[in-house]
């Protein structure tokens, strides 16, 4: 087995006769099946000698030809309408149901969220939400009963401020309040960027721990919606993993999201939550009523699997998930399946002993592909293979 | 009366062989307090102002003048490190606006909470810091208030939230003002106008001069800046207007700055060097409170010189500790990025070297 192989390595290799699939590198666009499965197609098929005739044919030959152009390729200039709703596709796989933490209740994303608020309200008498609409239960409903059951001074609405907001709340959790900010949607965090990245990140570092912004918690709705266009659909993580001394986390679910808010209001850091907006009403499953935490960078392999890893976090676990039944189902590929889950700090670990064990890595997200959080990934796992390489060789040659 | 305290002072004088200007000090009468006329301020959206006449008592016009000397001296010490590369990176001086710093903090109490910019020195000295603590953070030892990592830019103290380097521009200003005057937030908002936002005149950055009106539906308040018993009165002014929950109020002090914007400034670029001198010669802050004090009897200039001796050594001593305390080591370059149970690893310039992070 070769070393993982980068996209445009791909390309090229396709052109030669086929050798053991190398799948590897980043392969993303948009959260739809398309993507998986394409990557997955072409290679597979090429290896497997398809030629099927006419349209399909066609198809495959396309998209084998240049895996990257096929990509980037919209589903409409294939013709087929049943393609172009493939593109917004995605089933939402729900967890079977936690028995550890006591009694549960059928919950969706947002209402998951109101829950981990409303426990921290109760459980903290410094806790304090406050964002856009946030009063009257939020855009989302995430923050619905809230201002009824702890008052209005506990949950209160801001101006249109990004800025305003973000620094209010590094301000109030600098004197100890615990602060959950909200802003309406990650597309309009970009004005609190400085104050996130040049204060809050760096208030305990140059006070030398004098003072500290650490109980801040800012949530923002995250990623495609199907409709959202250019700003109601952005996935930033990518420019906050670029900052030091904040953390970042994305869940997959109502179970996950609960328990890492939790954690993220409960953490010693300033934290950002974002929470994916097509699973708010979407994803349904069994949440615990009572607090519970998650940790934070942990990453959690959802299903084990012996020749491809994959990864991915929020919305596109679920993408990936069905790509992994698919594979094993066509192609009989046996994927493992990983849930980044926080986004810094990242658990290397367990994505580089995945990739140990299976040789080959995928990471796929919403976000653009440059600069996008799996060029880190990506980098830092071959960076690992190599070390791990050098010393395996230094001991057993 | 008289000629009994000339005797006693003859034997003391005998016995303790204290200097003279100690006796001629014990046997003079300096007044308890005097009235001062203070210029009155422009008011935007107020009825009425601070008072136009004040009372200094002499106590407090030596913890004044004691306070300010003590900047001034900081300053000027902390120029002369530089210079001689002691101190590296950044330093913005205050030296000219003594009154600010003393005077805001003769109208608040302890336990009120200042944050302000990174012209910082003045007010951390004035919030409770020593001068070592602080001489010490801009030479970057370990005796230094942020344990050396924060600078001159980062100080921080009870009450004081430093010293910040990034500092609002307009949009975050207009957005707190905003927030402020809707929650009713007691906040006073103050602008140390120097004339000068780097190097480029008010007259050249502001549509409106006028920045004790920009605050729009926010009151606000135009004090003369080198006058301290002007900021004085203004600050308790503000501060019971805003403890009465009337909400925030803009302070706009008009003050001035010797130095240039920072050390790497010569501060003579854009404005002449003329005008630095006429300020200096006529509204240098510390020379206005020494010519009220001598006036009015409060205080004889060689109390006031004796002062300007003992404030002189306490900076030297503090410099003296400044440059020989160890830097801190530098394995806590990595400390305090994240609060984290257990410490972290935190690469280096290059991937074999490594810093533990603990915090």
């Amino acid at each position: 087995m070769g070393p993982p192989l980068r996209l445009n390595q791909c390309r090229s290799r396709l052109g030669a006769p086929p050798s053991l699939p190398a799948v590897c590198g980043r392969v993303a666009r948009n959260p739809g099946l398309q993507v998986g499965m394409a990557a997955f197609a072409a290679t597979a098929g090429r290896l497997l000698g398809l030629r099927a005739a006419g349209t399909e044919g066609r198809l495959l030959r396309l998209r084998g030809a240049g895996l990257q152009r096929a990509l980037l390729q919209p589903a409409s200039a294939t013709g087929d309408a049943a393609q172009r709703r493939q593109v917004a596709h995605f089933t939402f796989q729900p967890d079977p149901e936690p028995q550890e933490y006591g009694q549960t209740q059928k919950m969706n994303l947002f209402q998951a969220i109101t829950s981990a608020l409303d426990n921290s309200l109760a459980k903290d008498p410094t806790a304090v939400i406050f964002g856009e609409d946030v009063a009257f239960g939020g855009v989302f409903r995430c923050t619905v009963g809230l201002r009824d059951k702890y008052g209005k001074d506990r949950v209160f609405n801001t101006p249109l401020c990004e800025q305003g907001i973000v620094g209010f709340g590094i301000g109030i959790a600098v004197t100890g309040a615990t602060a959950i900010a909200e802003i309406q949607f990650a597309d309009y965090i970009f004005p609190a960027f400085d104050q996130i990245v040049n204060e809050a990140a760096k208030y305990r570092y140059r006070s030398g721990d004098l003072f500290n912004c650490g109980s801040l918690t800012i949530r923002a709705p995250w990623g495609c919606v199907g409709h959202g266009a250019l700003y109601h659909s952005q996935s930033p993580e990518a420019f906050f993993a670029h900052c030091p001394g904040i953390k970042v986390v994305v869940p997959r679910s109502p179970f996950q999201a609960k328990g890492l808010l939790l954690s993220c209001i409960e953490d010693k850091n300033p934290c950002i939550f974002f929470e994916p907006k097509i699973l708010y009403r979407a994803a349904v499953e069994q949440v615990p009523v009572e607090p519970y935490h998650i940790p934070l960078s942990q990453a959690e392999v959802i299903q084990e699997g012996s020749d491809v890893t994959l990864v991915a976090w929020g919305t596109q676990v679920h993408v990936m998930r069905e790509v992994a039944s698919m594979a094993q189902e066509k192609l009989g590929v046996s994927c493992e399946v990983i849930d980044l889950k926080t986004i810094l700090p990242w658990d290397m670990d367990t994505v580089c002993k995945s990739v140990i064990k299976t040789g080959r890595l995928l990471i796929s997200h919403e976000a653009p592909l440059t600069g996008g959080f799996a060029s880190e990934i990506s980098s830092t796992v071959q960076l690992y293979k190599r070390l791990l390489s050098f010393f395996l060789k230094s001991f057993w040659m | 009366m008289r000629k009994m305290l000339a005797a006693v002072s003859r034997v003391l004088s005998g016995v303790a062989q204290k200097p003279a200007s100690r006796v001629l000090v014990a046997s003079r009468n300096f007044a308890n307090d005097a009235t001062f006329e203070i210029k009155k301020c422009d008011l935007h959206r107020l009825e009425e102002g601070p008072p136009v006449t004040t009372v200094l008592t002499r106590e407090d016009g030596l913890k004044y003048y004691r306070m300010m000397q003590t900047v001034r001296r900081m300053e000027l010490k902390a120029d002369q490190l530089y210079k001689q590369k002691i101190i590296r990176g950044f330093c913005h001086l205050c030296d000219g606006q003594e009154a600010c710093c003393v005077g805001l903090e003769a109208g608040i109490n302890p336990t009120d909470h200042l944050i302000t910019a990174y012209r910082a020195h003045g007010f951390t000295f004035t919030r409770g810091l020593s001068v070592r603590e602080i001489l010490a953070e801009l030479t970057g030892r370990r005796g230094g208030c942020a344990k050396g990592k924060g600078g001159s830019m980062h100080m921080y103290a009870k009450n004081f939230y430093g010293g910040n380097g990034i500092v609002g521009a307009q949009g975050q200003i207009f957005e707190a003002y905003n927030m402020a005057a809707l929650w009713k937030l007691p906040c006073i908002f103050i602008c140390e106008n120097n004339r000068y936002g780097m190097g480029t005149s008010v007259e050249r950055a502001a549509a409106s001069t006028d920045y004790y009106k920009r605050g729009d539906f926010i009151p606000g308040l135009r004090v003369d800046g080198m006058d301290i018993l002007c900021v004085r009165e203004a600050t308790r002014f503000a501060a019971a207007y805003c403890r009465s929950g009337k909400g925030p109020i803009l302070m706009e002090l008009q003050t001035y700055r010797y130095h240039g914007h920072s050390m790497s400034d010569p501060g003579v670029s854009y404005r002449t060097r003329e005008e630095i001198q006429e300020v200096r010669s006529k509204s240098d802050p510390i020379m206005l409170l020494k010519d009220r004090m001598v006036n009015s009897n409060l205080a004889s200039v060689e109390e006031l010189k004796e002062i300007d001796v003992e404030v002189r050594k306490e900076i030297e001593d503090a410099a003296q500790f400044a440059t020989a305390d160890p830097e801190p080591p530098l394995e806590e370059l990595g400390y305090h990025i994240y609060s984290s149970d257990p410490p972290f690893e935190v690469r280096g310039a290059n991937q074999w070297i490594k810093f533990k992070s603990i915090s």
